[in-house]
């Protein structure tokens, strides 16, 4: 009986280091390749030359050809982060739709029938593809997070949307690399096809989400992409700044004056940042006149796309 | 059998041993974040991010720029001409206790855009550089202050700049705008701006938090109300009694508003004139000059200062102003220029829509 004990005990702490071994092997031999691995998975906004390359004509052409469908999911509760972001950035998307998990009276929204959050965004993203034909990029939030739909059309500019693409904040959970759905994240209508064509198999990407234990909606989402061959990128400007963010600009602002007092402005965030997260539904309206109107009088930008004011607006 | 069965219970133990240390090395000990900034790749440009080319010439408590600091990737030309055409010196009032938790972020973010900048306090302090007005701190002598401050950039920098601008230590401004609505004036002129108030006086006044500029003119005659008696210390409430000496004097309160009759000088933040209504009880109904407007159209595009702006805030409002920006938006206001300056490139002068062109101080209302 303690022979038999004993051999168990043996036997676990074995197969424990064992198990250490081979992981810290195959970590050290995939050291490298996962360096290589990352450098592919920073995408960058066009650089200038790039930009310079393609004829007048074909840059305006290409600012209206490039269209985002804004999926919002919303929550009953946030009336007034819904309220915020249907008078403020919703307005610069070719299509905003808002999706809730219930009908709601106060707001039109595509009601989704449930509360659980990982069938919302697979509802949400089917209802999208099916009611989004003709849009090219497909532009997931939620209401707590502040978009800048320009600075998204200029990073996608040089992106062919019939190649697989699935982009946002991107982070990693043991060996899963998944976007942050804080920082809002894009599908090219191409991973939007595959994701909506793995949504059927059960195996892969059942409805109830991993068997094992239950991960975040974001995670189950980056799980079945990865089975139809999409992985998510990250996103940066041409100075190497994250472009999509999980902290709203008060927050890192106040980091940069922690940590580079003397450069916080530079150090902190990209001129053509496409998102933050968690600004008060008050800041956001302050962020319309940052973006969209404020500026210092005398300079101009040659820059190389031309979006226009939205109708019926004036915050804007 | 026991040999079996102690075989069993050591494979079994494995197993388990096995499965237990990769569950937990993979979810526990591997969740890492990789948003790896590459700076291998990346070329460290520091000096460079964000193009702020800048050069100060200390003279004295004066920071006195030599050249517009230049941001990447924008042409600043029409700027570039203001800023040699119109010469606003910027002094800050502020105090030995606030240096650090105030003046400091003045000193990082708006002030490097004005021509000159001076900052003002009590007492001297060389490292700052603080210039010592000789005075005490605290509010009721705000005014002393003042009186001693436009006397020293009077005495020592009249002949340097054109317009003289007064600030708190808690007020952001943006310098390029203010150069805008100066352009349609002239500093011969006894002409003064900044967020206009209307009550105790005839032609109104102007609130000192929100900030107000004067002409050369304006501040020479200011300080000669003082040489000659015409003007003293009345009162500690410093806009007001400035405001007071300035009407004396029969030098002008100037509109600033912009081509479209927005306010461009702000008594508060940001967040308060774009989002809060004024209780009907509250102060300000009966304070402001011209009518208020609640919402987005309270502030012009072309703001020229703000109030009650902490560090933080001050930041931010340096990023929205220069940096954060929407790629190729065709902003809907877009005034004329002034006279005498010539345009950026011709390709700023199309504007798809065809809208149409407003003069400062022209009363047509476009949005």
């Amino acid at each position: 009986m303690i022979s038999e004990g004993s051999s168990f005990i043996k036997g676990m702490l074995l197969g424990g280091l064992f198990c250490a071994v081979v992981t810290l092997l195959g970590n050290f031999n995939t050291g490298h390749q996962s360096t290589t691995d990352h450098l592919h998975h920073h995408i960058q906004v066009p650089s200038k030359e790039e930009l310079l390359k393609l004829p007048e004509p074909k840059r305006l052409e290409l600012s209206q050809s490039i269209r985002v469908y804004c999926a919002i999911l919303v929550q009953p509760r946030e009336l007034s982060y819904w309220a915020a972001v249907k008078e403020t950035w919703s307005k610069h998307c070719d299509k905003a739709e808002f999706y809730s998990p219930e009908n709601v009276k106060v707001f039109h929204s595509v009601s989704l029938d449930t509360k659980d959050k990982w069938l919302m965004l697979r509802n949400a993203l089917k209802h999208a593809y099916t009611n989004g034909k003709g849009y090219s990029w497909y532009f997931v939030a939620l209401p707590s997070t502040f978009a800048i739909i320009e600075n998204l059309k200029f990073f996608l500019l040089n992106k062919d949307p019939g190649q697989p693409f699935y982009i946002g904040h991107t982070v990693k959970s043991g060996e899963l690399e998944y976007a942050e759905l804080e920082g809002g994240l894009v599908l090219s209508v191409e991973a939007l096809r595959r994701l909506v064509g793995v949504f059927s198999d059960s195996v892969k990407c059942p409805e109830q989400g991993s068997v094992l234990w239950k991960l975040t909606e974001e995670k189950e989402l980056a799980v079945c992409l990865k089975y139809t061959g999409v992985f998510a990128e990250n996103a940066e400007d041409s100075e190497g700044k994250e472009i999509f963010n999980t902290k709203s600009v008060n927050a890192l602002i106040k980091e940069a004056l922690a940590e580079k007092p003397q450069e916080v402005v530079n150090g902190c965030c990209s001129d053509v940042a496409i998102t933050f997260h968690g600004q008060s539904p008050n800041h956001m309206q302050v962020l319309m006149y940052g973006v969209y109107r404020l500026r210092p009088y005398g300079h101009t930008f040659h820059d190389s796309l031309i979006f226009l004011p939205p109708v019926d607006s004036d915050n804007d | 059998m026991a040999a079996l069965s102690s075989r069993c219970c050591f494979s079994l133990g494995f197993l388990v041993g096995t499965c237990t240390l990769y569950f937990f090395l993979t979810q526990v000990w591997f969740e890492r974040k990789f948003s790896l900034q590459l700076d291998s790749q990346v070329p460290s440009t520091a000096g460079q991010l964000g193009g702020e080319n800048q050069s100060w010439r200390v003279e004295g408590s004066a920071l006195i720029s030599l050249r517009y600091p230049h941001l990447q990737g924008k042409d600043s030309r029409v700027a570039d001409q203001l800023y040699k055409k119109v010469r606003i010196l910027c002094w800050v009032m502020t105090g030995p206790d606030n240096l650090e938790t105030k003046a400091r972020h003045v000193k990082a973010t708006w002030s490097r855009h004005c021509n000159i900048v001076i900052f003002m306090s009590s007492r001297e302090d060389p490292d700052f550089p603080t210039v010592g007005l000789g005075t005490k701190e605290g509010r009721d002598q705000l005014y002393w202050k003042t009186i001693r401050a436009f006397q020293y950039v009077e005495q020592h920098h009249s002949h340097q700049a054109d317009w003289f601008l007064k600030a708190d230590d808690d007020t952001f401004v943006v310098v390029d705008n203010l150069r805008w609505i100066l352009s349609n004036y002239t500093p011969d002129e006894p002409i003064y701006f900044g967020k206009r108030f209307k009550p105790y006086t005839k032609q109104g006044y102007m609130s000192g938090g929100a900030g107000y500029v004067l002409s050369r003119e304006a501040l020479r005659r200011f300080v000669e109300g003082f040489r000659t008696k015409a003007c003293t210390h009345t009162t500690s409430v410093e806009d007001l009694a400035l405001g007071q000496c300035l009407e004396k004097m029969g030098v002008l309160a100037g509109d600033s508003r912009d081509s479209i009759h927005r306010e461009t000088f702000h008594p508060f933040v940001p967040e308060h004139h774009l989002t809060m209504k004024f209780a009907k009880s509250f102060w300000y109904w009966n304070y402001c000059y011209y009518p208020i407007v609640e919402g987005p159209q309270c502030c012009s595009d072309l703001a020229v200062s703000f109030h009650y702006v902490d560090a933080e805030l001050m930041h931010m409002l340096e990023y929205y102003t220069y940096h954060l920006r929407a790629y190729g938006y065709q902003y809907r206001y877009q005034p004329s220029l002034p006279e005498g300056v010539e345009p950026n490139s011709a390709r700023t002068e199309h504007s798809p829509l065809g809208t149409e062109r407003d003069a400062p101080g022209n009363g047509s209302s476009k949005l």
